[in-house]
């Protein structure tokens, strides 16, 4: 499979909000990616596999397949749901190297920066923590194999 | 004393408020109080800011209030003419520091109708003063087996203090439950006393399901076991008179930055009998008689229980707050706010799929609701971009949520300075959301 780079999937992201002008369309488009965010299995609904620090429920699952890994997440709010759509988009199917590198400065360029903040009860700044340490545990499992 | 009070005079100033007597002017808002909400909103500035270039609906006053000009008047002035240490010094402006600080103390017994000053123990909100309750009362008089009885609705902040202290002590907590109408159950909470019942510590009026609780009851049936309450009043003080003497209530705390002062400041009401008897919470400068290495002598009250600097500007802001509400009248914001909550609970339950969370009978101006099945961060996310402010979440009362077995609320509630247009648009922001989630 071949997935562009972090960087240029975050400017294709950056390209397609670039033509909202209204807080309403970002919005709806990220509701839209919200509900079309595959439905998480319900076996992986733990609270090992919750991503703590949110004001809604956020599981997440990563998977290290052929050197890439794999972000699966489902959460109980929409615009979680879609936020977390776009993080898969541009972190699933990378390498942990990869991932653990990124800037992320997407977020900020679409306009979702608040969704970053320190407000203990934002679940975007725990999210990404998660999937980054995730990715790291895959280089640690690599390198004592 | 009579220095004193000459250098009191020049201290805090009245505030002018918008109270005006002419009942006239509103027939045709249908409000029959006698307040000039459009008035009063022309003293809270922070009320004419834009959010997301909209104009500010503020619907959080249950998680902070906003500040009338006098208050951040008399907290300028503070600072700006007669800032000094308290207690202490003996120039002038130590002097007169020392009576503003001393003055906003008088002005909370007085709010309050406290017996003494001895009573009134300045700390940083209703927080801290439960801590102190059960740092100082609660370690002394709490044994093995003991028990301390709370209720299912109660704010973490009047539950973690006990919850600690249980543990430290190995006592057990009992919880007063809800009735499906969001009601204590008084008879419940009858038949949880024992013989090793050593304290009650209950909300006066709930922040998430805003049901004022039957406290007087409450304490009466304690009283009758010769079992001593603590009222958290954090909810209550804005929105209705509390005469702790009437109420005879034993612990009654509260926050300043809840009733249009500033934050880090409240108080902890105490019976004098009972705060004589505690032993001191923290210790330091302030607290002490004589200090010596053998042995320290503590203060009196009320000082025995506020070590080091107070928040001097604090207590004198939280002051100029209570002269603002006096000004308005305590009877005419209740009076206000019943009408707007009566209107917002109207005109929220027309909203097809709309649920209030808490119907009790008696309410605050609170409302939770949750719309349909759409979760309140979305709600509350979606509101924002309109500029409107609520609070989504657990409210800091989880508890009281897995016995509701809900993931949060979104929550609107109200203070004297919103208005019926405000909650007009508020609807219209549920409509909205409604469509953009379903």
């Amino acid at each position: 499979m071949d997935t562009g780079t972090i960087q240029n999937i975050e400017n294709e992201i950056i390209d397609e909000f670039s033509v909202f002008d209204e807080w309403m369309d970002k919005y709806e488009y990220i509701i839209e990616m919200g509900k079309m965010l595959p439905r998480l299995d319900e076996k992986y609904k733990t609270e090992e596999k919750k991503v703590a620090g949110c004001q809604s429920q956020v599981w997440l699952n990563s998977k290290y397949e052929k050197g890439k890994v794999v972000f699966e997440a489902d959460s109980d709010a929409i615009i979680t749901k879609g936020l977390i759509g776009l993080l898969i988009k541009v972190l699933s199917n990378q390498t942990p190297e990869e991932i653990i590198k990124a800037k992320l400065e997407f977020i900020d360029k679409i306009g979702m920066k608040e969704h970053l903040s320190m407000n203990r009860s934002n679940g975007l700044t725990a999210m990404i923590k998660r999937m980054k340490s995730d990715a790291a545990k895959f280089i640690l499992n690599q390198r004592t194999n | 004393m009579n220095k004193e009070k000459e250098i009191l005079k020049q201290t805090t100033s009245i505030p002018k408020t918008g109270l005006i007597e002419n009942k006239d002017a509103f027939k045709e808002n249908n409000i029959s109080s006698k307040l000039d909400v459009e008035k009063i909103r022309l003293d809270f500035p922070i009320l004419k800011i834009k959010v997301h270039g909209k104009p500010l609906i503020y619907f959080d006053n249950a998680a902070t209030t906003q500040k009338p000009q006098h208050v951040l008047d008399e907290l300028n002035k503070y600072y700006r003419e007669y800032n000094s240490n308290v207690h202490r010094g003996v120039h002038y402006l130590s002097e007169k520091a020392t009576g503003a600080f001393e003055e906003a103390r008088e002005k909370i017994k007085t709010f309050l109708n406290a017996k003494s000053i001895s009573e009134i123990i300045f700390t940083r909100g209703t927080t801290e003063a439960i801590n102190l309750v059960a740092a100082s009362y609660g370690y002394e008089n709490i044994r093995e087996g003991d028990e301390i009885i709370i209720s299912a609705l109660e704010h973490h902040s009047n539950i973690v203090p006990w919850q600690m202290l249980c543990e430290r002590k190995n006592a057990k907590l009992k919880i007063i439950p809800l009735s499906e109408y969001d009601e204590l159950i008084i008879e419940e909470y009858e038949k949880l006393f024992s013989d090793k019942t050593k304290l009650v510590a209950v909300a006066h009026t709930s922040n998430t399901l805003g049901t004022i609780n039957p406290v007087k009851k409450i304490i009466e049936i304690a009283h009758s076991r010769n079992v001593p309450v603590l009222l958290d009043g954090a909810q209550a003080i804005q929105h209705t008179k509390v005469d702790v003497q009437e109420l005879d209530c034993d612990f009654f705390a509260f926050s300043g930055h809840k009733i249009y002062g500033p934050t880090g400041i409240g108080a902890l009401y105490g019976k004098e009998s009972l705060l004589e008897k505690m032993p001191p919470y923290q210790g330091g400068g302030e607290m002490i008689r004589h200090v010596r290495f053998e042995k320290t002598v503590y203060n009196v009250l009320p000082y025995k229980f506020e070590a080091g600097t107070p928040d001097i500007s604090g207590s004198i802001g939280l002051g100029a707050a209570l002269d603002y509400v006096n000004g308005i009248g305590l009877d005419n914001i209740a009076e206000y706010e019943k009408e707007i909550l009566q209107y917002a609970t109207n005109e929220l339950k027309k909203i097809d799929g709309l649920r209030i969370i808490g119907n009790a009978k008696n309410k605050a101006s609170v409302i939770s609701f949750l719309v349909g099945n759409i979760h309140p961060y979305d709600t509350g996310t979606i509101l924002d971009q309109m500029g409107i402010a609520i609070r989504t979440g657990h409210h800091c009362t989880e508890p009281l949520m897995n016995y509701l077995k809900i993931p949060g609320t979104a929550r609107a509630s109200f203070a004297f300075y919103n208005t019926k247009e405000e909650i007009d648009l508020l609807v219209k922001g549920i409509l909205k959301v409604k469509k953009m989630f379903e």
